[in-house]
């Protein structure tokens, strides 16, 4: 939430068109309406430089996600994505050292100012490398751990490492060691022990990049009943866009650390090429736009992203 | 090239991550391993360069025993590409992670410049040659192991999970290698779980499940059989998945080309609305 004198701040630096928005904001949240969410993230003219580097790795970046969004990220492998995730749960620049420059606000609070420890318990990142997230004996109090640290009482501990490993389908790796699990297993054993946190924001940094499909598709299946249940917030880079888009709100691109595309997939499926930045939209939305291209007895006005709905609209067609 | 017989590989801890696998694989073969997390794609592939030696059987590169070889002598033959890629660096320069095996094998420095110089620019990772390759973002760093093993070019190829973090730009530039060094009879052995990649790449394919192999086909004989892929944790590819649903229109399940598709089903419509 944020105070009165914050989104005072913020009329002054943002742009006018953030203004607006801003402004919308804080009335609705001021009178108590439901109907809009309120902005969890907000990013202003970020950018951002990796000490030693010459590039920068993220380019003026404006961003706003409101509680309960679930927003997919994609764009060519180094555009910026896993710095701009950093960026959301204060890694950057508290972690990582480099110029930065604008500001982002996760829940009313400022990366620069909050400790890590404080941001990532609202906002949880699952990283690329599961490697960089495992420490302990066992899967089992690799889980508890972090828990342990927020001092929760042991029943809750319990019961909520009980269900991350359910949710992930681990169960049976529970009293294994992690550093003796295949890659996929790693990466479950990551997200079972984030998902434990409860935090407000989940971040998942290509989290099905070493999964089976199955797997992946039970994952995010878990991860879109969480954000229907719990409303909680999601934000998932990906490579594999399939399993992910017929559940997204919303689609960003990424090229050379900029955003160049924001808005619902369907649209921007529609209306353009993703190729050129690597991104590569489901198969059946591919025959889609070349169905779409013969301009013949088919059409779609909205491009399919599941085999179910492709097939239905040529049900329809011939009745 | 390659011959596993009645392999079985138990680790320390007493997980057996091989049960009886034999296996053959010929000269100039592309061969991916699919199936599904644990299921003993890794420790296969960590067996070719003798990082792994089978507990019971034997397995042969090129006619040599890897349990009696040397692992100087296998490393010449068979390049493995890790799945965790950062674990094979240990450079502080992007440049001589990839020119330090060269200069082992015994190149003129003239050679290993050349050869780093195309490896680097083919995985678009010139720029960051003088970078630490512990710094690279998670694609650049799959990119970097690709490009250490295609330097010098090894007659059998291993490739744990190499489109991780790799944009479609990436992964068609990575297929045009594969072909390429097919071309040049090299082995090529994948372990993969990226459906959309190996259908369109098309190689011999060989399901894994608990440590055995289940099935050993090519791409249409498992991808478009209804119910191997799903038993291993494999979903089929969206092709062969939309094909199968469009059958009443009297399309063939198929792992064609999405152009293709739309033409067959383009042509398929039109007679059933001219009839009417
Ligand atoms: N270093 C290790 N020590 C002990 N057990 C291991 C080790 N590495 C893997 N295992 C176990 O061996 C089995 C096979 O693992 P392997 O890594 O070969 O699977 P995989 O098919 O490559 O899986 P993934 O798709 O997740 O990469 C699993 O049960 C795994 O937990
Ligand atoms: N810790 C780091 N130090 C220096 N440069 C980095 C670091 N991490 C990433 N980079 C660079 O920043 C750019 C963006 O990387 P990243 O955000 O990881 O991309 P993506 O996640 O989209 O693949 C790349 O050029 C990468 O090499
Ligand atoms: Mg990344
Ligand atoms: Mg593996």
């Amino acid at each position: 939430m944020y105070t009165a004198s914050t989104s005072k701040t913020f009329f002054l630096e943002s742009s006018k068109g953030d203004l607006r928005e801003m402004l919308g904001t804080d009335r609705r949240e001021t009178e108590g309406e439901a109907e809009e969410a309120p902005v969890i993230i907000q990013v202003e003219n970020l950018s951002f430089r990796y000490y030693g580097s010459e590039q920068y790795a993220l380019r003026n970046v404006n961003l706003m996600v409101k509680k309960g969004e679930f927003v997919a990220l994609a764009g060519r492998s180094g555009c910026g994505k896993t710095t701009l995730l950093r960026c959301l749960n204060g890694l950057v620049p508290n972690f990582y050292e480099g110029e930065m420059s604008g500001r982002v606000l996760v829940d009313g609070k400022d990366t620069r100012y909050t400790p890590t420890h404080i941001i990532s318990q609202v906002a949880g990142m699952v990283f690329q490398n599961p490697d960089n997230q495992l420490f302990a004996l066992s899967v089992e109090a690799d889980i508890a751990f972090p828990l342990e640290n927020l001092g929760l009482p042991r029943e809750v501990i319990l019961e909520r490492v009980e269900w991350a490993l359910n949710a992930l389908g681990i169960e049976d790796l529970r009293y294994r060691s992690p550093f003796e699990l295949s890659g996929g297993q790693k990466q479950k054993v990551a997200i079972a022990s984030v998902l434990a946190m409860r935090p407000k924001i989940l971040i998942l940094d290509e989290p099905t990049s070493s999964l089976d499909p199955a797997s992946a598709k039970n994952l995010i299946d878990s991860i879109v009943e969480l954000n229907k249940r719990e409303g909680l917030t999601i934000i998932i880079s990906e490579h594999r866009l399939e399993l992910l888009l017929p559940h997204a709100d919303r689609l960003i691109v990424m090229d050379q650390g900029a955003i160049v595309r924001d808005g619902d997939p369907k649209l921007i499926l529609r209306d353009g090429n993703l190729l050129v930045y690597g991104v590569a939209p489901p198969k059946v939305s591919e025959v889609a736009r070349y169905v779409n291209a013969h301009q013949g007895c088919l059409r779609f006005d909205e491009i399919p992203l599941t085999v179910r709905e492709f097939v239905e609209k040529v049900r329809r067609l011939i009745g | 090239m390659i011959s596993f017989e009645e392999v079985e590989y138990v680790y320390p801890n007493g997980v057996k991550a091989l049960d009886n696998i034999s296996l053959r694989i010929g000269r100039g073969e592309i061969v991916a391993l699919m199936g599904e997390n644990g299921s003993g794609k890794t420790t296969l592939l960590k067996h070719l360069n003798g990082l792994l030696k089978p507990t019971r059987g034997r397995v042969l590169v090129d006619g040599v025993d890897t349990r009696s070889a040397t692992v100087a002598e296998l490393a010449r033959k068979v390049g493995l590409v890790f799945q965790n890629a950062e674990s094979m660096f240990f450079s502080s320069t992007v440049w001589e992670e990839v020119a330090f095996a060269l200069r082992n094998f015994g190149y003129e420095e003239s050679v290993v410049r050349r050869r780093v110089e195309w490896a680097l620019n083919f995985m678009e990772l010139m720029d960051y040659a003088e970078s630490s390759p512990f710094l690279l973002s998670g694609g650049e760093k799959k990119r970097l192991a690709l490009a250490i093993v295609l330097a010098w070019s090894p007659e059998v190829i291993a490739l744990d999970e190499p489109t991780t973090g790799q944009d479609q730009l990436q992964k068609e530039k990575l297929m045009q290698m594969i072909k390429l060094l097919r071309e040049q009879d090299r082995t090529i052995i994948i372990s993969s779980h990226d459906v959309e990649f190996i259908a369109q790449l098309k190689p011999r394919i060989i399901l894994m499940k608990r440590g055995r192999i289940v099935a050993d086909g090519s791409a249409d004989e498992i991808f478009l059989n209804e119910d191997l892929p799903l038993s291993c944790n494999l979903l089929p590819p969206q092709i062969a998945s939309l094909t199968r649903e469009l059958s009443f229109l009297g399309l063939k399940p198929s792992l064609k080309h999405p152009q293709e598709v739309a033409e067959e089903l383009l042509d398929a419509l039109s007679k059933i609305l001219h009839k009417s």
